[in-house]
């Protein structure tokens, strides 16, 4: 299949292993960003392909583990309202809120849909006038676009019943707060090509400059992986830290500006709870003043409901590349696919649940 | 009343008109859709039973119209299997709920390595159900049994107030024979026996999503769901008790199959990615969905866990039958890793292969 297969050739991969090997001498942690890269690197077996020295740690880009807890309750609050068609991407719907999921409030008869875009979420407020259509609109700056132009459209169209709940978060703000802690062990980023694509990379430039971290944007296929490790390890052994491109096919340095235009059209910079994480200031999105009115936790009055999250989780420490989900208690024992503990476990992108996928424990 | 009811009470050549599918016999002007009265067993309901399924399914065990099927058995073993089916929308490219009903308990029969040899059907409609859907159904039935050659014998049909079904559920059991020299089981597969599958996965799962409201996408796609008795046959045939392990990979997909068939032979299975076939469009709208086809639903598909001196063989068998000509060895049963699953990937790396825990759900990005 064109544009798959040639990022998949077995004897390709070999040689970029083989070109991994030889230029490291020492022992170095590089952290991918994204949960999809997480996702393809244990499910070709690249980590273990690998030389010993070289450790991959897993970064917090995977937008179903950084939502807050409060955030999925406010969501299940708002589906539950019967004048309510509540709609999502599919790998939300079953993270726990405190006490539920959003599949157990469709169970229970609440109008929950998955949809593949917000725009078909628009157009079911469209067809339903008589209800409400919420969206629930999550994740980084790849999915910010398609939220902005839904409730641009909503906008234009004049529609009343049509609302996004949303807790956009940004990726740079949240590796300065790994670089800035005083237990960063991180040498170097694989940044996320598909937000990349979207804001392209010359704002990771400063952050190069400031830390001394070498960054490279990565794409998302196998030997798009092993070409990003392969530069990312070329910097680190030469001491440099600049920010280059392996995913040239999709990133360009200034990204889609479109796409940022109406970005910052909609949404302003706003500080940000992270799951897990806790707040980082100026790490994500809100909807503009002259949005407030598709404001979802405004217009069903659920901005109040707090959350308290289980003790046992250490998403946290994992999330920022601290720890590993093998080092967690709960890991395979209390916390599973099942039943998750933390958000981790429950996205297909979180590492805790690659690792038990992928009979990493 | 319409013409096609006086002729439906006719002799052969309305049967022959009936099973070409021409003209529902139910009076659409009067009835053009099922009421609970069709299933409520007074007039309405011996009037679906003797316009619509008798001269439809029309067998001498079936003509009685007891309250079962009385059936002359040889005295071998016997494969007996039942399977409900809720797949919406009823009707999707390559297919539909009918034919998918008889292909779904004739393949659970054929992996148990039997011949079929009667079917069962019973009917939960609901209340609103065009009539017209009906007959396609039930006409798609009586075709997809008659290229089996499997009558279908004895029936029910019960009505739900609207709102309580998805226009037509259905249960289908069956009956086959086992011949002597066969002792297909999950637990006889063993270390040094290979897996072969009879052509590329993924196929009907994606084929219905590409329907699903909310989901609709352009592919030219269409479900394999087809009947695999023959094709297994052939494969009997040619390796007979050689023949361990026989598994329709239908919901769960091939992982989940293969680790059910690891667990209770406690073996571990090692397959390898790049043998196992996949079309292009399938794999790019797995890609774009963020679905693994190693868990999407199968019809038309089969396993077969054979020893190894048969393998070549059976391959052979598989591809010179038409539901077979991608059949593939795609991977080997071995003594470690008892209970496991483990894939080597396209470019190498080893992972394991895990059970799916609930639905396969998109992702976000």
């Amino acid at each position: 299949m064109k544009y798959i297969d040639e990022y998949h050739r077995e004897a390709d991969a070999q040689k970029f292993i083989a070109a991994i090997q030889r230029v490291v001498t020492r022992p170095w942690a590089i952290m991918e960003i994204c949960g999809g890269q997480t996702h393809t690197l244990i499910k070709f077996g690249i980590d273990r392909l690998l030389p010993q020295q070289v450790t991959l740690v897993h970064g917090p880009g995977c937008p179903v583990c950084v939502t807050p807890l409060e955030l999925i309750d406010r969501a299940i609050a708002i589906a539950r309202r019967p004048e309510v068609i509540f709609t999502s991407f599919g790998d939300m719907l079953r993270v726990p809120g405190s006490r539920d999921d959003l599949l157990s409030v469709k169970a229970r008869g609440g109008d929950v849909r998955m949809v593949y875009s917000p725009l078909d979420a628009v157009k079911l407020a469209q067809k339903n006038p008589e209800r409400q259509v919420v969206f629930f609109a999550v994740g980084f700056e790849t999915t910010a676009p398609g939220n902005a132009m839904a409730v641009w459209q909503a906008k234009q169209l004049g529609l009343q019943n049509f609302s996004i709940l949303t807790s956009h978060v940004l990726v740079p703000p949240a590796m300065e707060a790994i670089l800035g802690s005083p237990s960063n062990r991180v040498q170097g980023f694989l940044a996320a090509g598909h937000v990349c694509t979207v804001m392209g990379y010359w704002e990771y430039e400063p952050i190069a400059t400031k830390y001394r971290v070498p960054i490279v944007v990565t794409g998302f296929e196998p030997l798009d992986l092993l070409q990003g490790i392969y530069m990312m390890l070329q910097q680190l052994e030469a001491g440099r830290a600049q920010v280059e491109n392996q995913y040239t096919r999709a990133v360009k340095r200034a990204g889609n500006v479109p796409a940022q235009k109406l970005i910052a059209q909609v949404f302003e910079v706003t500080d940000r709870k992270w799951r897990g994480i806790g707040e980082i200031p100026r790490s994500g999105y809100r909807l503009r003043e002259e949005f407030a009115a598709f404001d979802a936790e405004k217009r069903f009055d659920v901005g109040s409901l707090t959350a308290q999250e289980s003790p046992l989780c250490i998403a946290g420490q994992i999330l920022q590349g601290l720890k590993k989900p093998r080092d967690c208690s709960a890991f395979g024992t209390k916390c599973t696919p099942e039943h998750p503990l933390g958000a981790p476990m429950v996205s297909s992108e979180g590492a805790c649940a690659a690792y038990f996928s992928y009979g990493r424990a | 009343m319409a013409d096609g009811i006086a002729e439906g009470q006719g002799g052969k050549k309305a049967g022959e008109q009936l099973a070409m599918g021409l003209q529902c016999p139910i009076p659409i002007s009067e009835y053009p859709h099922i009421t609970l009265a069709h299933g409520g067993g007074g007039r309405l309901t011996q009037m679906l039973i003797e316009k619509m399924f008798v001269p439809s399914f029309a067998n001498p065990a079936l003509q009685t119209l007891h309250d079962g099927a009385i059936l002359d058995a040889p005295s071998v073993h016997l494969a007996f299997s039942t399977d409900s089916f809720v797949v919406h929308p009823i009707f999707f490219p390559g297919g539909d709920i009918g034919s998918l009903a008889v292909h779904g308990t004739v393949n659970d029969l054929a992996m148990c390595g039997a011949r079929p040899l009667a079917l069962s059907s019973a009917l939960i409609l609901e209340e609103g159900l065009p009539m017209q859907d009906l007959w396609r159904v039930i006409q798609s039935m009586q075709n997809a049994a008659r290229a089996v050659g499997v009558p279908i014998v004895t029936g029910d049909t019960k009505v739900v107030d609207r709102g309580k079904g998805d226009g037509v559920f259905i249960n289908t059991a069956g009956i086959g024979v086992i011949s002597p020299n066969i002792r297909v089981a999950p637990t006889r597969a063993q270390p040094g026996d290979v897996v072969l599958i009879n052509g590329a996965i993924a196929v009907h799962g994606i084929a219905i999503m590409s329907v699903r409201e909310g989901l609709e996408f352009e592919t030219a796609l269409q479900s394999d769901s087809a009947p695999l008795h023959d094709i297994v046959a052939r494969v009997l045939d040619v390796a007979g008790e050689r023949v361990h392990v026989l598994r329709d990979p239908t919901r769960g997909g091939l992982a989940s199959t293969l680790n059910e068939i690891a667990a209770s032979a406690k073996v571990g299975i090692r397959l390898n990615e790049a043998q196992i076939p996949l079309d292009d469009a399938v794999r790019g709208a797995c890609e774009i969905l963020g679905l693994d086809p190693l868990y999407v639903a199968n019809e038309g598909k089969f396993l077969a866990i054979v020893a190894r001196e048969s393998a070549e063989q059976v391959l052979a068998a598989m591809r010179a039958h038409p539901l077979g000509k991608a059949a593939a060895i795609i991977g080997e049963v071995v003594a470690e890793h008892p209970g496991k699953v483990y894939l080597r990937s396209r470019i190498g790396g080893m992972r394991v292969v895990d059970m799916l825990s609930g639905e396969q759900l998109p992702r976000i990005c």
